[in-house]
């Protein structure tokens, strides 16, 4: 099984990717809505986008408070 | 007319098949302007109903299908009419929404859904009035009326009892949490998941296959296969007219029409 690092790394490439941002200018701890510049529903984009990526179903009440990309990342990564 | 641009939508019959497109920037929110449009439709497609072979439902807003119930314009009417009165206006609300989606249920043509993005509450309910749904990789489905205090009022509730099993209902219901088209398609709400943007590409081919069987044996293969859960309709219509009264109701719409957070659509 893959590490959480790898799955942190997995996720900052592809929130870069869906939402057309530098990936180097977003960092483990940063908070996703103001490093992407998204709100909830693109939000769910981004959960859709992580769920096909990881074949892992996380449901959306898990996000609740979960502001930063490492947070993001545990909750996929306990799921795996 | 073989045509219409309203504000919330359009329409086109072209070889047979009926395009509904919505386009209510900038999330298809379900509002009376909607409503009003959805009953010119439906007036329109009884006409076409003889000739016509299928319809296809989608959306040209990016976010997705709908997002649902205009909030804003519900808590309006609470506003407005108060909490007592609101229970009455809603009524009648409801009534119209719920002949306009019994008149796409019942359509003797062959319906689909083809949805992408956010397809919540009443967008959702839409969608579950067609025969079929084809989904791309990206459209999430919820029914998050409980956040509200509320039950979905469209008749989500009974036709996703039709549709699905009794476990599966219950989990969205009372969790009131989202999900993605591999999930739907797994749990047999939706026929096909395709490539990001090729649902209505896939909705067409669909109504093409659908387009070579006779047409008065579709009708009645599908007035066979499909009941149309009346009496639960009517009830879920009472149900959200005791529950809108509530004062939890309108500390729930308060709280999401006041929002400045970037998260109104998360739980």
């Amino acid at each position: 099984m893959q590490t959480a690092e790898q799955t942190l790394d997995e996720i900052l490439t592809l929130a870069a990717q869906h939402f057309k941002v530098p990936r180097e200018k977003l960092s483990a701890d940063a908070d996703f809505f103001q490093a992407l510049g998204i709100d909830s529903l693109q939000t769910l984009d981004l959960l859709t986008k992580l769920e096909n990526h990881f074949h892992v179903e996380l449901p959306d009440y898990e996000l609740q408070g979960v502001t930063d990309f490492r947070t993001l990342a545990g909750k996929i990564q306990a799921r795996l | 007319m073989d045509q219409f641009q309203g504000q919330t939508l359009s329409w086109e019959v072209k070889n047979g098949i009926i395009e509904l497109a919505l386009h209510r920037e900038p999330n298809n929110e379900i509002s009376s302007h909607t409503l009003g449009e959805l009953e010119t439709f439906t007036a329109e497609l009884k006409m076409h109903e003889p000739d016509a072979r299928a319809l296809i439902i989608h959306s040209t807003v990016k976010s997705g299908f709908s997002a649902g119930a205009d909030l804003r314009e519900l808590y309006g009417w609470i506003q407005e009419f108060g909490q007592v009165e609101v229970a009455n206006h809603a009524r009648e609300y409801l009534e119209r929404i719920h002949s306009v989606m019994n008149a796409i249920d019942v359509s003797p043509l062959t319906t689909i859904a083809a949805v992408h993005g956010v397809t919540f509450g009443g967008g959702f309910e839409l969608a579950l009035t067609c025969d079929l749904m084809i989904a791309d990789r990206m459209a999430r489905f919820c029914f998050p009326e409980l956040r509200l205090g509320l039950i979905p009022g469209y008749g989500g509730i009974p036709r996703l009892k039709r549709d699905l099993g009794n476990a599966v209902v219950r989990d969205l219901l009372l969790t009131g949490r989202s999900f993605n088209a591999t999930k739907a398609q797994q749990i047999g709400l939706v026929s096909q998941v395709v490539g990001e943007g090729e649902a209505l590409r896939a909705a067409r081919a669909t109504a093409a296959q659908i387009s070579k069987f006779d047409r008065t044996t579709s009708a009645a293969a599908k007035k066979f296969i499909k009941p149309i859960p009346h009496e639960e309709l009517r009830r879920e219509i009472d149900i959200f007219c005791e529950l809108i009264a509530r004062p939890a109701v309108q500390a729930g719409l308060k709280k999401f029409v006041e929002s400045t957070s970037a998260q109104p659509y998360l739980p």
